[in-house]
């Protein structure tokens, strides 16, 4: 099923994608390290060079990734609020681009659907104000990354 | 469009504030003014930022001059979205020919 992201109120974006696995394994490959990497890459020629997960009640977690091509790098961190396995997940993640973004609380439903998984994972922010920020981040970063970034971050690939 | 002006625009609090509120439709710069404690002067100002940035379009009614959004406001949001989803099923595709092995095919580095 494709994925789908929507906006469901002013602090609040809901996706939902179904996976041909049972939750156990939609749920492994979330918080298993060495299944981590093998996925969350993001876009392609991104590589994912840090995943240290201690996944327990209180206990955190950080993914870095690196675009070989521009040395661009950014971080995500985050806190276990809630592991309920295989079927629930809140987190509490930060994005470091390398400023960090608002808090933002994810929680990650792993429901049996036929014979696989629907996920349903909803990010909720602090208020309105701070997801408008957090989308203009994002599209900073996204945009002018490639443009001005990408000089002063040469340093990190090196 | 002037990208560094809308990025500016969007940088202050206090500018998505009303920017948020105007999502909800038309408003007076009174009405604008009405949350916020600072001045009404000030609230004149963030709006002509948020105008000369083209997020919001103003009209001649009488003596007021109500603010709406800018249809193009949206955009970053869609655009934002759009990246978002294309960096989520660029995983998600890894994910499912991950998932597509055998279950004891994942201690395979």
């Amino acid at each position: 099923m494709t994925l789908q992201i929507t906006r469901t109120s002013p602090t609040t974006l809901t996706i939902t994608r179904h996976f041909a696995a049972p939750p156990a394994r939609v749920w492994a490959a979330h918080t298993d390290p060495a299944l981590l990497r093998q996925w969350m890459g993001g876009y392609d020629g991104w590589t994912m060079t840090v995943c240290d997960v201690d996944l327990r009640l209180g206990g955190t977690f950080r993914y870095a990734f690196l675009e070989t091509a521009t040395g661009y790098s950014f971080a995500i961190t985050g806190t276990y609020d809630v592991i309920e396995a295989p079927h629930r997940m809140v987190h509490i993640e930060i994005m470091h681009m390398p400023d960090p973004t608002p808090e933002d609380r994810v929680e990650t439903r792993f429901d049996a659907e036929g014979t696989g998984t629907l996920i349903t994972m909803t990010m909720t922010v602090v208020d309105a104000a701070t997801m408008e920020a957090m989308i203009a981040t994002g599209m900073t970063d996204g945009m002018e990354v490639s443009y001005k970034r990408l000089e002063t971050l040469q340093f990190t690939a090196g | 469009m002037p990208l560094d002006a809308t990025f500016a625009a969007l940088a202050d609090p206090t500018r998505r504030a009303i920017l948020s509120r105007l999502a909800m439709g038309e408003a007076t710069v009174n009405e604008l003014a009405h949350p916020f404690t600072i001045s009404q002067p000030a609230i004149s100002r963030h709006i002509k930022v948020l105008e000369d940035a083209g997020l919001i379009l103003r009209r001649i009614n009488g003596t007021h001059r109500p603010c709406r959004l800018a249809p193009q406001a949206l955009d970053p949001l869609d655009h934002w979205l759009r990246n978002l989803r294309a960096a989520m099923e660029s995983n998600y595709q890894r994910l499912d020919a991950l998932l597509a092995q055998t279950p004891d095919g994942k201690d395979a580095k």
